[in-house]
């Protein structure tokens, strides 16, 4: 074959990287957008609430996700610490996902349910009250910022976009859930439903 | 995966293997000619020519060995599509396989333990190790790898137990968890009755107290907080309720904490560790909980 073709057009050498490019997501990503296990939620999967949800950008904004990762592989190292592995159909309702791939802190895919309200928010105010040997950073303004709900309920609108079933109701009461509460607790909220769903297996 | 799926990833990977192959098949040059010189490419530049030489046999090869080891591998293991590959390996069966190896390790070690009561485990330097472990992993987030507890988080080497220190009562807190709640009593004493019945609660351990609100506070207390804590304060194990005529303070035992407690009431939860742990593990651990407060005990 003459390579002089593709090698003297910069068009034709410029469309043919791209196929080659797209081949690899056609095959491995595509198909993912019409398979059951990763579009499907699990049984007893609900929505964020309001507060959950504002909590959930509180965590984005915190930047939570850059030390603690929410994705237990199956390892049995990971099950035995963490719990039941994540599985795709938990994240169906994330837009983005928070799956992370570093770990500077413990696993939090797992972590609702695990510790009290009150040790979040003894944790959260300063981490060394609770864990000494913490080297986490203190969150003590999120007591006193308060949430005005201004935009939650067109967060929730925009998920809904994207396929998360909120009610037009949830939509237009979500301002009125979150309004005044303050930062800590909605991220209390939030990190103490995570992965709840799917918890006792092991 | 649906079977439309499964052939499209099948074309697209298998295509694209056989189509490496292809383009370094249809590039791949001849030797070099019979005088050893291999043909040039026709550039010239500047007078300057440059041969068209084969690619050096070695790279070739491993050009040649990328695509067999692809097409090994996807033999062996699930990649096209629908085929599971003749291995029969998936992440959920390897999982399972590994964990399976452990139990059949370990589990015996942990029904052995199981079978043993709490009491002869406090012999067992083994057991209490491995409970000594448990305990790090789960518990000394709240309550502090020394198990010293902290402001809200109950110390559990001082034999002073909220739900009572005996071998059964800690396994039952630890399977099922515990749901502290004393009420807020502000909005119904007001805040004199607060400091009143704070005044009265100091003088139950002993301290130097207002006198003339003692009687006051007695009255408050032995209508509003007697009920869970008892007459003479000493508490009760089987609602959690703290006794309040010795010096540990879950709180704070200062005024200002005595009252913010009253005021605002307190919520403690501890979490059940049954689905976490199971059942034998938790066996373990409240024997390495119980030993610690032996200790100080003997």
């Amino acid at each position: 074959m003459n390579h002089d073709i593709v090698e003297k057009n910069l068009g034709i050498m410029f469309a043919l990287i791209v196929v080659v490019i797209t081949l690899g997501g056609l095959a491995e990503i595509v198909p993912l957008f019409f398979l059951k296990q990763t579009t499907e939620p699990i049984a007893g999967l609900k929505p964020l609430t309001a507060l959950q949800l504002e909590g959930r950008d509180i965590y984005i904004r915190e930047g939570c996700n850059t030390c603690h990762s929410q994705m237990i592989r199956p390892f049995r190292s990971e099950t035995e610490r963490y719990g039941h592995y994540s599985v795709a159909g938990e994240s169906v309702y994330n837009h983005p996902f928070l799956w992370g791939s570093k770990r500077t802190g413990p696993d939090l895919a797992r972590v609702g349910e695990r510790y009290s309200d009150e040790w979040h928010r003894a944790h959260l105010f300063n981490p060394r009250d609770v864990v000494p040997e913490s080297n986490m950073p203190k969150f003590p303004w999120l007591f006193e910022n308060k949430l005005d709900g201004k935009l939650t309920g067109k967060k929730l609108a925009t998920l809904k976009l994207l396929g998360v079933p909120y009610s037009d109701e949830a939509i237009a009461n979500a301002s009125e859930q979150v309004k005044g509460k303050s930062e800590i607790d909605a991220l209390v909220a939030y990190l103490q439903q995570l992965g709840t769903v799917l918890r006792d297996k092991r | 995966m649906s079977s439309f799926w499964s052939i499209w990833i099948i074309v697209i990977t298998l295509g694209s293997i056989f189509g490496c192959w292809w383009l370094l098949q249809s590039n791949s040059k001849g030797e070099a000619g019979p005088d050893g010189q291999a043909p040039t490419t026709g550039h010239v530049y500047d007078g300057i020519e440059e041969y068209d030489n084969p690619l050096p046999r070695w790279w070739f090869m491993l050009f040649i060995a990328t695509i067999i080891f692809s097409l090994v591998y996807l033999i062996l293991y699930p990649g096209l599509g629908n085929f599971k590959g003749v291995l029969g390996w998936s992440q959920e069966k390897s999982w399972q396989e590994e964990k399976q190896k452990a139990d059949e390790k370990y589990g015996p070690i942990f029904t052995a333990y199981a079978n043993t009561s709490i009491e002869e485990l406090q012999s067992n330097k083994k057991a209490l190790l491995s409970g000594q472990r448990i305990f790090a992993n789960n518990c000394s987030v709240c309550h502090g790898s020394a198990a010293t507890g902290s402001y809200g988080f109950p110390n559990l080497t001082d034999n002073d137990w909220l739900y009572g220190g005996s071998p059964e009562n800690i396994k039952t807190t630890i399977l099922y968890g515990r749901k502290g709640a004393m009420p807020a009593w502000g909005a119904i004493l007001g805040e004199e009755g607060v400091n009143a019945v704070a005044e009265y609660v100091m003088s139950l351990s002993g301290r130097d107290v207002d006198q003339r609100l003692l009687e006051e506070g007695k009255t408050k207390y032995d209508t509003t907080c007697a009920a869970c804590h008892g007459l003479d304060g000493k508490g009760n194990i089987a609602l959690g309720a703290p006794n309040l005529s010795d010096t540990t303070w879950l709180y704070g035992g200062s005024p200002g904490l005595i009252k913010h407690s009253i005021r605002n009431g307190r919520n403690g939860n501890m979490p059940a560790h049954q689905a976490i742990l199971g059942e034998d593990k938790v066996h373990l651990v409240a024997a390495y909980v119980y030993s610690l407060s032996k200790k100080n005990q003997d």
